[in-house]
């Protein structure tokens, strides 16, 4: 009997979160069957975080130990602890509103930047940190739509990151418009060339990308270690495993002044996004890559090369994962250290997915996900793990690879059957 | 695979002949790296004696002149190209694994120049190191031959790894840890299973689900628990047990028959698994069922039933294969400490051609590269001709680069289950 | 006594169709009751729905009188029921017994097999049916037709005494197909009761007892083989007259087009598939590749199209060497193909109708500006084309997936006759196609020879090889082994042929004869 009551009381609840769900998101019409799973998606697995933050605190822990003595007590610490951590992920994102308005009116009488600069760092934090995420989305995406899983963004991250470092402190005498522009194509080149392997393994003998990718991550990780460690090889003097800084001309404009970092990549990433979605539509390379990815054995009777789109695909890929890493060297870091890329290119492929593999979603999604580990920096403060990001992660790939979880979860019905992409096709390719 | 045959049989003959080269090239590196960078006279001591029958029943050192060994694997490896160049043989896999044997063997009598090497010590560091690629391997037999992919094994692995310190932690009782890594890997794959079979989502991508949740939420709880509360991160580890009389056994007895429950357990459940799959009613339907499912499912077989069953088998072997992490040899648990074994372990299960004996004699193969580079890091070894020692970035590339090299020689060759990664549709 | 088998208003609705509507149909112990319909009509849906693959919306099921629920094919195992499915229900990498025995083992302790038991059984049942087959053999090592006597021994080993077979001689020789009827007949004499599912009619008047004719998931009538004709099936099915020929003029030969000289071919497995096969097509003619499927015809179109590489021997298309060109050389020279699995090798199902429209032509001007995609002239050309074909679909946008098989048949049709083509290769173009699509399919092939287009024509029916081809090449285990004028060709003897039976001596086999060679002009 006891059981009933929370029962009831949690459909109510789901019935209520129905309703707000169809009310707001169901109204915008034609958007809504691209957004509404996406949109249930991320608010579940914001909900089952929760719990992952709930029952791994302490203070709480204890409060249910002693839930039937202070039943009240218990749940007030549970949503006190979920809206301060939210809370911090939000100020931590966006920032705190009241804040920005002050700094907004002091600016507007006063003329005084500095406190608006302070007050915008959240949102300057959160875009900077979706550069990175569009870029590696992309590749992600790009490798999706001829049916190529790459699972080894991360490594090319860290390829091309080391690539364009050392353009940008070993070449020197070069003014900005050359040196820039140098560091980012080698680092788009070196990117490709590392998962254009993985794309030739597979067209001539058919080994599998995921693992091969996956191999070739560790691979650059010891890489990456064997080189910055060494003097020698592109390590500091003093022994310390990072580069040296880069030269001041192969910087990538930072363009709101001083502490925040807010660069000129952004606009960069919109533009090679745009360019993503104009190569897969509109010319006939695009045309290949996706029929490749739609039916392999179609293009091939059509005359297609299968093999060169896999080399081409997977090499396109690791190029916009090379520039991932160029531009968090170029426009942030200046240098490469231990713990370069916190996993940009994992985070991508639920970043990939959410976006459906096209570009709109995909630089829709890395705002989501560069705001969301912004905010995630602000909780570490309060003691949880930025790892929360990775269990938030895999939720969302799951809700969104199975949309009838979805639909189970909140009771909704089937809407119309949306054909899914099927990239696995067993060992054998 | 189509693509893959379609396109290389054209200039196969030029290949095969181009191998050959390549063979010759590899020969006549062995002589020159390792001959004359070896002084004359020097040589290379293998001891035998390890263990228990190292007590009781001592047999004699392997004691190797370098330069005279290392010219005649070198001048071995060159018959085997000229060989292959005279004869186009077809199978070039088959002497390209002779090569890497020569190289291998070749390189490690270089490297204990002047010194000694305990060769059972490091065959039994092998078996140690295979134990969970193995284990990986057989978790990837039990779901693929019922047709569901699990490139999961890698998060079941260091799920099970995590909640086996705890709870071996908190019980004091290492093997209610087992237990509960067990437990802990059946969870996983049944949630891979309900994905899988149930809502049909791409099995890879459902892989993925979880390994990243793995990643996450024991990075998570690690950072947020186990370091403040080190006390729940100390399980202590599993004593090797000495089977009487079979751990007398000069060189087998120390590698195989002195070592602790996982790598036992391991070694059954690669028996068990091949008699299972061969020889019973479970085993034929299963793979009735990884081969053609409407066919099965026309014969009255359950189909889905099959898969969830041999899908949670599956994540449970490798839930335990995780415990070979913790329990079975560091006593804690560290983040992301799996580092990728259960990859390796699918790797090592196409190599061995989704079979059991298969899959654990390449996991025996992943488990040398390993261990090679764990021994070799201790013996010091130099770039030829310098005093440089060898970076131990360059030794820890070596399984990785391994699979690599595995997956390329044999995908194409080696078939997989007919309908391994589709879900069935029932009509 | 009630009939064996009693099925009332069984309905079935798919999205879309109404695939089988209110049908009744019964089944007396003893006799053979074929069910005959064309591609479409609803036979298989309703023998899935008896055999527990499908539910039945409406209707039920009776058998020995009683009423029963078949919600699997385990319940319909265990009413006595088996069915020998239109596409193998085998295992290939699991031997006969293996294979025989799925589902009901033989078993020591309930848990180990006991093959031996197993194998003896089927030994014992091959024996007394004549149903000749090596217990221990792999099934993938099996010729069709021996592996159509493992399904029936599949179901007689569980002991079913209503025995459905869904289209079982589409795979078989005519000399096969006696076979296989006495073997009905025997079956029948022990007691069985049989379903014959066809769309032949002659086999129909052969073998049935009894007739039931369905036409758009609805029963037209049950007839007697005496009380009919074939032509009063044929209108039965099809609900109109159907012209059972092809009007046709002699061909007016051309240059040779396509040349091939002691081909051999390997398929997946690494075995020889297509060992030593010479022939030449010349423009203006059909020549029709017949034989069983599975004798290598599959790898031989793979290879001439550039699909799979080419073991030894020469192809030569006008003249030039494309032994081991690439498929889109190859389609350049002016060859076009017709695969054999439509929807897996022809199409993009998930691609709207105009792109599959263009899926080899799309890099070529007008559709392609180097490589930018000109999406205008894209639409153009499609919207031309499902006029010009008779595609019928509501918008060339639409995802082709939800075109029917005709239509779908249709576009690649569209696709591959809109460029120049010189040779046509067309693999079993109307499999599983109605009568309609067939008819229309047939009329553009021999409007394409007749406009002096060399075509090959691969297909295992051998009604559309003696309707079609001007020549008949026989396969038989990679080798071809006679070439015939087609006017000279009689089902009996391409039936030999396609057994092995029989080969022709090869003199007369390469050219066409001379006085059949009309020069243009």
């Amino acid at each position: 009997m006891r059981e009933r009551e929370p029962e009831k009381r949690a459909r109510g609840v789901l019935k209520a979160l129905q309703q707000v769900a169809k009310e707001t998101v169901l109204g915008i019409g034609g958007l809504r069957e691209a957004l509404f799973v996406p949109f249930l998606a991320i608010l579940t697995a914001l909900i089952i975080s929760g719990l992952f933050i709930v029952i791994s605190e302490p203070v709480v822990v204890s409060a249910y130990a002693n839930f039937f003595q202070s039943p009240g007590y218990a749940l007030s610490v549970t949503l006190t602890t979920l809206s301060s951590a939210y809370g911090a992920l939000f100020r931590g994102s966006i920032g705190d509103p009241k804040e920005i308005y002050r700094a907004l009116v002091t600016f507007s009488q006063v003329g005084d930047a500095a406190p608006l600069r302070y007050a915008l760092y959240p949102i300057s934090e959160s875009l900077t940190t979706s550069v990175p995420y569009i870029f590696a989305g992309l590749a992600v995406a790009l490798g999706f739509r001829c049916g190529l899983f790459n699972i080894g963004a991360e490594g090319q991250i860290l390829i091309g990151g080391l690539a364009s470092v050392w353009v940008g402190y070993n070449i020197t005498g070069f003014p900005w418009f050359i040196h820039l522009p140098l560091a980012l194509v080698v680092g788009a080149l070196a990117g490709a060339l590392w998962s254009a392997i993985a794309g030739y393994l597979k067209a001539k003998t058919g080994a599998h990308e995921v693992i091969n990718t996956i191999m070739m991550n560790y691979l650059a990780f010891r890489l990456s270690d064997l080189l910055l460690t060494d003097p020698r090889l592109m390590g500091r003097p003093t022994g310390t495993p990072m580069t040296p800084q880069i030269l001041p001309t192969a910087y990538l404009p930072r363009l709101l002044g001083s502490p925040l970092r807010f660069h000129a990549g952004f606009f960069m990433a919109l533009g090679v996004a745009a360019l993503v979605y104009w190569f897969l539509w509109k010319t006939t390379l695009g045309f290949e890559i996706r029929t490749v990815g739609a039916n392999p054995d179609a293009a091939r009777y059509a005359g297609m090369s299968v093999a060169k789109n896999f080399v081409l695909a997977m090499g396109l890929s690791g190029a916009l994962a090379g520039l991932a890493g160029a531009n968090e060297v170029l426009g942030v870091t200046h240098f490469v250290g231990g713990g370069f890329s916190p996993g940009y290119g994992f985070d991508s492929i639920a970043l990939a997915l959410l976006g459906k593999s096209h570009p709109l979603g995909v630089v829709l999604a890395a705002l989501l996900f560069g705001t969301l580990r912004a905010g995630a920096a602000k909780m570490q403060i309060l003691g949880i793990p930025i790892d929360i990001i990775q269990i938030l992660q895999a939720m969302i790939i799951m809700f969104i690879a199975a949309p009838a979880l979805v639909r189970l979860i909140y009771r909704l019905k089937v809407e119309r059957e949306v054909t899914e992409v099927v990239f696995t096709r067993g060992w054998g390719g | 695979m189509s693509v893959a045959v379609h396109r290389i049989s054209r200039a196969v003959f030029q290949r095969e002949r181009a191998m050959g080269l390549l063979f010759a090239l590899l020969g006549l590196a062995i002589i020159a790296l390792f001959g004359p960078s070896a002084e004359p006279g020097q040589q290379a001591t293998f001891v035998l004696n390890f263990g228990q029958a190292g007590k009781t029943t001592p047999i004699p050192d392997l004691v190797l002149p370098v330069r005279g060994t290392i010219y005649l694997l070198g001048l071995l490896a060159l018959f085997l190209a000229g060989f292959q160049l005279v004869r186009a043989f077809k199978a070039t896999s088959l002497i390209l694994g002779g090569i890497i044997l020569l190289s291998i063997l070749a390189f490690l009598i270089w490297a204990t120049r002047g010194k000694s090497f305990n060769l059972t010590a490091m065959l039994g560091h092998m078996l140690l190191r295979g134990a969970p690629i193995a284990l990986g391997a057989l978790s990837g037999i039990w779901c693929e031959r019922s047709a569901v992919i699990n490139i999961a094994i890698e998060g079941m692995m260091l799920s099970g790894a995590f909640t086996s310190v705890v709870v071996a932690s908190i019980t004091g009782n290492l093997y209610l840890g087992l237990l509960a890594a067990i437990l802990t890997g059946g969870i996983l794959a049944a949630l891979l299973a309900v994905l899988a079979i149930r809502f049909k989502v791409d099995q890879i991508v459902a892989g993925v689900v979880i390994n990243i949740l793995a990643a996450g939420a024991t990075s998570f709880l690690t950072a947020r628990v186990l370091v403040e509360n080190q006390a729940l991160n100390a399980s202590g580890t599993f004593r090797p047990i000495a089977i009487p009389l079979l751990s007398r056994i000069p060189v087998i007895g120390p590698v195989f028959f002195e070592t602790n429950i996982i790598i036992y357990s391991m070694l059954f459940l690669v028996g068990v698994t091949h008699i299972i799959l061969f020889y019973t009613r479970w085993g034929l339907r299963s793979r009735a069922v990884g081969e053609h499912p409407l066919a099965a499912d026309t014969l009255g077989i359950n189909v889905f039933r099959t898969r969830y069953i041999n899908v949670i088998i599956g994540g449970m072997i490798a839930g335990l294969g995780g415990t070979y992490f913790t329990l079975g040899s560091a006593g804690r648990f560290d983040e992301l400490m799996t580092a990728g074994k259960g990859f390796i372990g699918l790797a090592a299960m196409i190599f061995g051609k989704w079979t059991p004996f298969g899959g654990f004699a390449s996991s025996l193969i992943f488990g040398f590269a390993d261990s090679l580079q764990v021994k070799l890091g201790i013996l010091g070894v130099n770039i030829p001709y310098t005093a440089e020692p060898l970076p131990s970035e360059i030794l820890l590339m070596a399984p990785y680069l391994a699979t690599m090299i595995v997956l390329a020689g044999v995908v194409g060759r080696a078939i997989p289950p007919a309908a391994d990664g589709q879900p069935y549709e029932k009509q | 006594m009630p009939p064996v088998l009693e099925l009332r208003g069984i309905t079935k609705a798919f999205p879309g169709v109404l695939a089988n509507d209110h049908i009744d149909f019964t089944l007396e112990k003893g006799e053979i009751h074929a069910l005959l319909g064309e591609n479409g009509a609803g036979k298989t849906t309703l023998m899935n729905i008896l055999y527990g693959l499908y539910t039945p919306d409406e209707g039920e099921i009776l058998i020995r009188g009683k009423k029963v629920e078949i919600h699997s094919p385990g319940d319909a195992i265990a009413q006595g029921i088996g069915m020998v499915h239109q596409h193998f229900m085998l295992i290939p990498v699991f031997t006969v017994t293996e294979n025989v025995m799925l589902g009901v083992e033989s078993t020591n302790y309930r848990v180990f097999l006991n093959r031996r038991q197993a194998a003896e059984r089927v030994s014992q049942i091959s024996e007394q049916y004549g149903l000749r087959v090596d217990p221990e053999a792999y099934v993938q090592d099996l010729p069709v037709g021996v592996r159509q006597r493992v399904e029936i021994i599949k179901i007689l080993y569980r002991e079913a005494d209503i025995l459905v077979l869904d289209e079982p001689t589409a795979v078989l020789t005519p000399q096969e197909v006696k076979e296989l009827f006495a073997v009905m007949r025997s079956l029948v004499d022990e007691g069985k009761s049989i379903i014959f599912i066809t769309h032949k009619l002659k086999e129909v008047m052969e073998i049935a007892d009894r007739i039931t004719v369905l036409r758009d998931g609805r029963v037209v009538g049950t007839t007697k083989p005496q009380e009919t004709s074939l032509s009063e099936l044929a209108s039965m099915m099809v609900g109109r007259e159907v012209i059972l020929t092809v009007d046709k003029k002699p061909p007016r030969l051309g240059e040779v087009v396509l040349e091939v000289k002691d081909l051999r071919v390997r398929d997946d497995r690494g075995d020889l598939a297509v060992k030593g096969v010479s022939f030449d097509v010349r423009a203006g003619e059909i020549l029709g590749v017949a034989g069983v499927q599975g004798n290598g015809q599959t790898e031989l179109v793979e290879a001439l199209t550039g699909l799979r590489p080419v073991e030894s021997g020469e192809v030569h298309i006008l003249g030039g060497d494309t032994t081991h060109a690439s498929p889109r050389q190859i389609l350049e020279k002016g060859v076009a193909h017709v695969p054999e699995d439509r929807q897996g090798n022809g199409l993009v199902l998930s691609y709207p109708l105009l792109d599959n429209l263009v899926l080899n032509t799309y890099y070529l001007p007008p559709f392609a500006d180097s490589i930018i995609i000109q999406e205008r002239a894209i639409i153009a050309a499609a919207k031309e084309r499902v006029e010009r074909f008779d595609i019928r679909t509501p918008s060339i946008f639409v995802t082709t997936a939800s075109l029917s098989g005709g239509n779908q048949q249709k576009t690649i049709v569209a696709r591959e006759f809109s460029r120049p083509i010189r040779l046509l290769i067309a693999a079993q173009p109307t499999r599983g196609l109605d009568v309609g699509s067939i008819e229309y399919i047939h009329e553009r092939l021999i409007e394409k020879r007749d406009e002096d287009t060399a075509i090959l024509l691969v297909s295992p029916e051998l009604d559309e090889i003696l309707t079609l081809a001007d020549r008949i090449a026989v396969m038989y285990e990679g080798e071809i082994v006679a070439i015939l004028p087609a006017e000279e060709a009689t089902r009996e003897e391409l039936g030999l042929l396609m057994a092995g039976a029989k080969r022709l001596p090869e003199t007369l086999t390469t050219q066409p004869r001379e006085k059949e060679a009309v020069t243009e002009g």
